[in-house]
């Protein structure tokens, strides 16, 4: 039995330890926002924050994530208007949609260390992301937008 | 749209329906069905999430199967095109919506099940928008007809006086909405698809929906983890299943199966050897456990011995060898070309000139990997899963079953991509097959990224020779093309295959795009059937099918001989479309022809500056133009491409892309540069950055560690422009693919001099073209 924190919540999963996150959320916690790409951790459509940082959940066993604070796709704004996902909408990224949970969750991690990303930065930290649609135009787009959403909402103390 | 309806009729006929199917349903019943069918979770098939559910659907007016207006105002259109990224719903819903006069707002669209009265059920070859054009605005002409001749009765005015607008019938200064009319008039009139092709249809001039940007209904879902994909299906007590796949795709059996070491995983519940009646899963075994997890370890440990199919050794490199031995004969394949004239020509040619283009295996990789969720249920068995082809399928899955098609529906989904790999429902089958094996319970079959990847229909191998006759003076004066890959439609679709000028079938998917439109005398297009291929995997259509590479034959064959001609490429392309003979286009889908090729060619040279603009060293602009899909359905489209090549290490860097297309009429602006961006993009990985190759049978590549698609830090600026035009839509979801791979060679030509003719471009072949230069 592993217990950690999920969207804000105490969730007990009464599973094998070596389950994969993403199986245990996706067919034990029924959140199906979180995909199943790769099964390897290159593709990123698994990824979720895991104290805030991007983990690909398709490599990360429940048993490591004891009294962790897991944030999926569902959880990451009470009405789904973060603005990463708000700059998604504005741009129109995504097109079949199937890796752009994890793009998403990966870019509010890079939001995180990089507040004004770089086209460099963003390649670096994105190209673990695959989008088979090729909607990479629009990512890096979107991205720069939600970034000067963001250093609005959240003026810089440093 | 002929060609497709014969297909459906003669499929109707396969499967012992009456023609009354395509006749469109008359009164006001009928839709309440649509959301009947159990879904647990959240039921994405309808956008936009928030659109009221469908409780006033029994006494909404529905003039014809296609859409229906409630007494709240809200006109549900229904969408039997599969979503996989192009957004259709939202650009079909948008034609019918235009010519309805709704009001957006209130406008929702139902992804739909499989049911005889759609008639074809397909999603591909960029047909979506160019098939459904007439019948979707005949259809909002049929409601808004009606509409105005109610709305004009409860205002007490004639319908001349009344006009539609934005989802109400407005005279003068008094106006009803459309909801309104439903509850106050029960409107049930009714039209015969001949009475509907009469109705008058508004001109370009008056559209307000249609080339006006619009936000995807579909979108918002796919950003908060709501969309609901097949993978994502799930029903109580079902058990998952995970396929142990034989050695070879065809032809292994299965001689021995031991468990004992699976029986040691928790959760694992059984193996099952498929018998499949309709041969689609030949020597596959498959692996049920009570979690998915169980299931991937369980078929790992579950030891199973084959005989293995005959094809457990072939090689890329044998199945490249068989096609250029087919070339190489004379007899054999089918003349989609075969103009009089043509050996007369080359007989006497001063000179003839040809080479040679292959292109490697190229997997799908769609990102959501294969998937099924099937079980009996109520008299009917189910099969839940994204898919592109329901009406090739279904049969298929009623034939594995042994039951009648009618038993069988499947429930639609979102699909984790499409590129043409869900056209195939080969996925669909095992499923049934399993759930079949335990008594019609709820089974959901995943596979592995290893397992789609070595079932996967993969884009076959290719052999491509292009020969010209040449005259006295150097013009083209007789042309082949001969090309030889595995036919996905001989193999899966025998029915839908095209007839040859010499009366032979063959898959026009594996040779559209070299019927071109230049003048370059007679032609003999040849295609052949490369059944070395096809006997050892099952050949798909991947996006842009045939077009995606038949172009980097002779878009590279012509610069070859405008360079030896010493002609701009250019100039010399457009004095070859010259709109003459069959070129000269015909309407509704070609009209002007071939001048709309040269057309969208000079934008382009003028937007991207090419021999004009002066570039660093070994950096240089490539051009090539297609007409996109299909010679019936053309998609007039140039691009051009600036490379880098280091000379040092052989890598190519694409710096840019231009593309100009003239699609006729542009529904959806944003949709359609989503679409050609996305497809331009998958034209240069596959020119730079993916491929594959058959190794003992099966493909090498497993999984991203050594397959290498094209990542965000790998794409180049892109310039997309559509050419505006009030002629019929075409399609626009496969033709960016098509100029980029022979735009990257001739510009990879121009910047070092280096000719190549295979697919993908390694730096290792840049290397060795460099050296040999250097050599000559």
């Amino acid at each position: 039995m592993v217990k950690f924190k999920l969207n804000g919540r105490d969730v007990s999963v009464d599973v094998p330890d070596d389950t994969p996150l993403l199986w245990a959320l996706r067919d034990d916690l029924d959140l199906t926002g979180t995909k199943f790409g790769c099964g390897v951790g290159q593709c990123g459509a698994c990824t979720v924050l895991v104290g805030g940082r991007a983990t690909r959940s398709c490599i990360t066993p429940l048993s490591s994530l004891e009294g962790a604070d897991v944030t999926t796709i569902e959880g990451l704004d009470p009405n789904g208007k973060h603005a990463v996902q708000e700059a998604w909408k504005d741009i129109q990224v995504p097109q079949c949609g199937y890796c752009q949970s994890g793009q998403i969750m990966q870019a509010v991690s890079l939001l995180k260390d990089y507040p004004d990303p770089t086209d460099e930065e963003i390649d670096g930290v994105m190209g673990g992301s695959l989008c088979r649609c090729m909607t990479y135009v629009r990512i890096r787009k979107a991205i720069k937008k939600a970034a000067a959403a963001l250093r609005k909402e959240e003026p810089s103390n440093g | 749209m002929g060609k497709l309806e014969r297909i459906a009729a003669q499929q109707d006929r396969a499967a012992g329906r009456g023609p009354s199917r395509r006749s469109f349903l008359l009164t006001a019943a009928g839709s309440a069905f649509l959301f009947g069918f159990a879904r647990q979770g959240k039921a994405a098939q309808v956008y936009p999430q928030d659109a009221p559910a469908a409780l006033q659907e029994a006494s909404a007016f529905e003039p014809t199967i296609w859409c229906s207006i409630a007494p709240d105002g809200w006109v549900n259109v229904n969408i039997i095109r599969a979503e996989m990224g192009q957004h259709i719903g939202t650009a079909l819903a948008r034609i019918i919506a235009d010519e309805m006069e709704a009001d957006w707002n209130k406008v929702r669209i139902t992804y739909v099940d499989t049911d005889p009265k759609w008639g074809l059920m397909i999603t591909g070859g960029s047909w979506s928008v160019w098939m459904t054009w007439d019948q979707f605005r005949q259809a909002g002409a049929a409601a808004r007809t009606v509409m105005v001749e109610q709305g004009a009765k409860l205002l007490g005015v004639a319908p001349s006086a009344c006009i539609a607008r934005n989802g109400q019938v407005i005279a003068g200064s008094r106006s009803i909405g459309y909801g309104d009319i439903v509850s106050r008039a029960h409107p049930t009139k009714t039209y015969t698809p001949e009475e509907m092709a009469k109705l008058p249809l508004k001109p370009a001039s008056e559209h307000r929906l249609i080339g006006k940007d619009v936000k995807a209904l579909d979108i918002p879902s796919k950003t908060n983890g709501t969309a609901i994909y097949g993978i994502d299906a799930k029903l109580d007590g079902m058990v998952y299943a995970r396929p142990k796949l034989p050695p070879t795709r065809y032809g292994s059996k299965v001689v021995s199966v031991d468990d004992s070491e699976a029986k040691k995983v928790k959760g694992y519940i059984r193996y099952i050897v498929l018998e499949d009646p309709s041969d689609t899963v030949p020597g596959w075994v498959a692996v049920l456990a009570s979690s998915y997890p169980a299931a991937i370890r369980a078929t790992d440990a579950l030891k199973v011995v084959w005989t293995p199919g005959k094809t457990a050794n072939i090689t890329e490199q044998d199945i490249l060898d068989y096609g250029r031995k087919q070339i190489a004969n004379k007899a054999g394949g089918s003349r989609v070309f075969n103009d009089p004239g043509v050996d007369e020509t080359f007989a006497k040619a001063a000179k003839v000139v040809e080479q040679t283009y292959t292109c490697s295996s190229v997997l799908h990789y769609q990102l959501e990997p294969m998937n099924a969720l099937a079980r009996q249920h109520e008299g009917k068995w189910e099969v839940h899963c994204g898919n592109q082809w329901q009406t090739l399928f279904l049969p298929v899955i009623a034939k594995a079953l042994q039951v009648p098609e009618s038993e069988v529906v499947m429930r639609s989904y979102l699909l984790g991509g499409g590129f043409g790999r869900r056209l195939n429902g080969d996925y669909a089958v095992p499923a049934a097959l399993i759930s079949e094996a335990i008594g019609g319970k709820p089974v959901k079959l995943i596979f592995t990224r290893s397992d789609d990847v070595l079932f996967d229909s993969i884009r076959s191998p290719s052999v491509q020779t292009v020969r010209a006759a040449l005259g006295q003076d150097g013009a083209i004066t007789a042309w082949q093309h001969h090309a030889s890959a595995g036919w996905p439609t001989r193999v899966m679709a025998s029915a839908f295959m095209e007839k040859g000028e010499d009366g032979k079938p063959y898959d026009q998917f594996a040779i559209a795009g070299a019927d071109h439109w230049y003048d370059v005398g007679p032609m003999l297009v040849r295609a052949l059937d490369n059944d070395l291929a096809s006997d050892t995997f099952r050949p798909g259509w991947l996006r842009s099918v045939s077009s995606g590479w038949t172009p980097w034959a002779h878009e590279s064959f012509l610069d070859e001989i405008a360079y030896a001609r010493k002609l701009d490429p250019v100039d010399y392309r457009l004095s070859l479309l010259d709109s003459k003979g069959r070129n000269a286009g015909s309407a509704p889908n070609s009209v002007g022809g071939a001048s709309r090729q040269a057309n969208v060619l000079r934008h382009l040279v003028e937007k991207c500056g090419y021999g004009k603009v002066s570039l660093p060293a070994d950096t240089a602009i490539g051009i090539a133009t297609t007409f996109g899909q299909e010679r019936n359905m053309p998609t007039w489209t140039a691009g051009a491409v600036q490379v880098h090549v280091d000379r040092k290490t052989g890598v190519v860097t694409c710096q840019k892309i231009w593309l100009v297309l003239d699609a006729g009429t542009i529904i959806d602006p944003d949709g359609a540069a989503a679409q050609t961006e996305g497809g331009a993009l998958w034209g240069l990985s596959m020119a730079l950055f993916e491929g594959t190759e058959i190794v003992d049978g099966n493909v090498r590549d497993r999984n991203l560690n050594t397959y290498t698609p094209l990542r965000i830090a790998d794409v180049p600026e892109m310039d997309v422009e559509f050419l505006p035009s009030t002629e019929k839509p075409m399609g626009l979801g496969e033709p960016g693919v098509t100029t980029i791979a022979p735009a990257v060679g001739n510009a990879i030509f121009n910047a070092v001099g280096v000719r190549l003719r295979h697919l993908p471009i390694r730096p290792a072949d840049v290397l060795k073209g460099l050296k040999e230069k250097g050599n000559a």
